[in-house]
């Protein structure tokens, strides 16, 4: 099965258009996400990211073009334990604890029951995991959710604003756990609405009222531009299409 | 259908009641609370045991409908639901799970009525007691099936609060409670014949009148067992995995 999809990317998303209600949230995107690869999706808050990422899924409905992941399309049954998914907002339950959220969805996928405290330490909850949810606070909510995304064995992770509300340590050893998965070849798909987070990753989707404006790699976009950090290669970049 | 993953969700939705038990508490003892203020209001056990009957089914009925309705809502709304819709799990072993849980805690406040009044509010039956709690067992499981199906239409949980004049209040008002089905008029007593809640409050009444065991009696449970399958049917099918 992998190696019918070597050839392209692990995500392959080609002229996708997305209607929410009347508005068009996604104009032809088109877009490659190579395998083993951390690729963020960055642009400012309600410019179509959680859309694009929903349809990586296979839970949005969409309007047009097509989304290839794991070479099988979006939302196809065969891809509901190769996907990690972690939604914006933490996607647990709030009325049970840390572990009894992860024993649960690993139930669910089939995940060995010793995933549940390997995905903690990966997060770093050791010592919470029989905290009830609701008595977290934000940013260990978020990695309860980030957690459930881990268990199992996902060969693509879709996390939507993981380190959103975490103290610059915790973010930085998140950064580094997306590193070394992707070393170990599991493609991660990162969004963040904060353009520092931009140099952390392999490779950039800069997004803006829902079509893309690049698809590259940090070092070749500031030398494209001409820029020194990656908020004025944004900058430029939505100027140059203005100005078109 | 998956029994593992379907169990797994049970006993997730059970461990959420073990940690809200002034929930539970309500769960269980409303019924039981609202007939023993009923066997005070008739200030007789003659008249009490002409209506005990029939509120056997529609307390447990409309407490469940309530409580489920709300509780898929929850699931529904947030992001909990969109997560699951991303991996192995069945629609059906979602909704049966749901079904089996709210099934167990109906269970328990269904016994503990009976309980309450066959010895201290003086409830005289002619048939089988078992019968009597399998028939309003069936009837809260009927309730939770219609609530299921119920929060599919709710985008809110002010709206699923007001479902509940809308699905419930008819069917109890015309289930033979307040007049006999055969005294109405050709129109609502079709509208009648047609509420599932009537089939249960005729067994009810039957069951508590005599210990025969008729081909009615038999009928009514089947027609009261179809609707409720049917409800989780239809909200299997209402529940999608793709969204706007």
């Amino acid at each position: 099965m992998t190696s019918s999809v070597t050839t392209s990317g692990a995500v392959e998303v080609t002229g996708l258009r997305v209607h929410r209600g009347k508005r068009l949230v996604l104009r032809d995107v088109s877009c490659s996400i190579p395998h083993g690869s951390v690729t963020g999706l960055l642009g400012p808050s309600g410019c179509g990211k959680t859309t694009l990422m929903r349809s990586v899924v296979g839970v949005q409905i969409v309007s047009g073009g097509s989304v290839s992941v794991l070479g099988a399309p979006a939302g196809n049954p065969s891809l509901r334990n190769r996907i990690g998914y972690a939604t914006q907002s933490p996607s647990v339950y709030a009325d049970l604890t840390v572990a009894e959220n992860l024993r649960y969805f690993c139930a669910v996928l089939r995940a060995p029951r010793s995933d549940v405290q390997r995905v903690i330490a990966e997060v770093g909850l050791g010592g919470h995991e029989s905290q009830l949810v609701s008595s977290l606070s934000g940013g260990e909510l978020s990695r309860t959710s980030l957690a459930v995304a881990l268990l199992g064995k996902p060969e693509l992770l879709v996390l939507d604003e993981p380190t959103v509300g975490l103290d610059p340590l915790l973010r930085d050893e998140l950064w580094t756990l997306f590193r070394s998965l992707a070393a170990r070849g599991v493609t991660l798909l990162v969004s963040s609405h904060v353009m520092d987070e931009a140099a952390r990753c392999e490779r950039l989707l800069l997004m803006r009222d829902g079509a893309l404006l690049a698809d590259d790699t940090p070092t070749s976009l500031l030398s494209l531009t001409g820029t020194g950090d990656l908020e004025q290669a944004f900058l430029s970049l939505v100027r140059a299409k203005e100005a078109a | 259908m998956n029994t593992s993953i379907l169990l797994a969700t049970t006993a997730r939705i059970l461990n959420q009641f073990r940690h809200d038990r002034r929930t539970v508490a309500l769960m269980i003892l409303m019924p039981s609370l609202l007939l023993i203020l009923l066997r005070f209001v008739f200030n007789s056990e003659a008249a009490f045991s002409r209506a005990a009957p029939a509120l056997l089914a529609v307390f447990p009925f409309a407490i469940m409908f309530i409580v489920t309705s709300i509780t898929t809502l929850r699931e529904r709304t947030t992001a909990t639901l969109e997560r699951l819709m991303t991996m192995p799990i069945g629609k059906l072993d979602l909704l049966f799970g749901y079904a089996l849980a709210f099934g167990v805690v109906a269970l328990v406040q269904v016994l503990v009525a009976v309980g309450i009044s066959l010895t201290w509010l003086g409830l005289e039956i002619g048939g089988s007691v078992w019968l009597l709690v399998v028939i309003a067992g069936l009837d809260a499981l009927l309730g939770t099936a219609l609530g299921l199906f119920a929060s599919a239409f709710a985008r809110t949980e002010f709206q699923a609060v007001q479902f509940m004049p809308l699905f419930v209040m008819p069917q109890v008002l015309l289930c033979g409670l307040f007049s006999p089905r055969e005294a109405m008029t050709p129109v609502l007593e079709w509208l009648s014949n047609i509420m599932p809640l009537s089939y249960a409050v005729d067994a009810l009444t039957a069951v508590t009148t005599s210990s025969d065991i008729t081909g009615e009696l038999v009928r009514n449970l089947a027609i009261v067992a179809a609707c409720g399958l049917l409800a989780l049917v239809l909200g299997a099918v209402t529940l999608r995995r793709r969204t706007p």
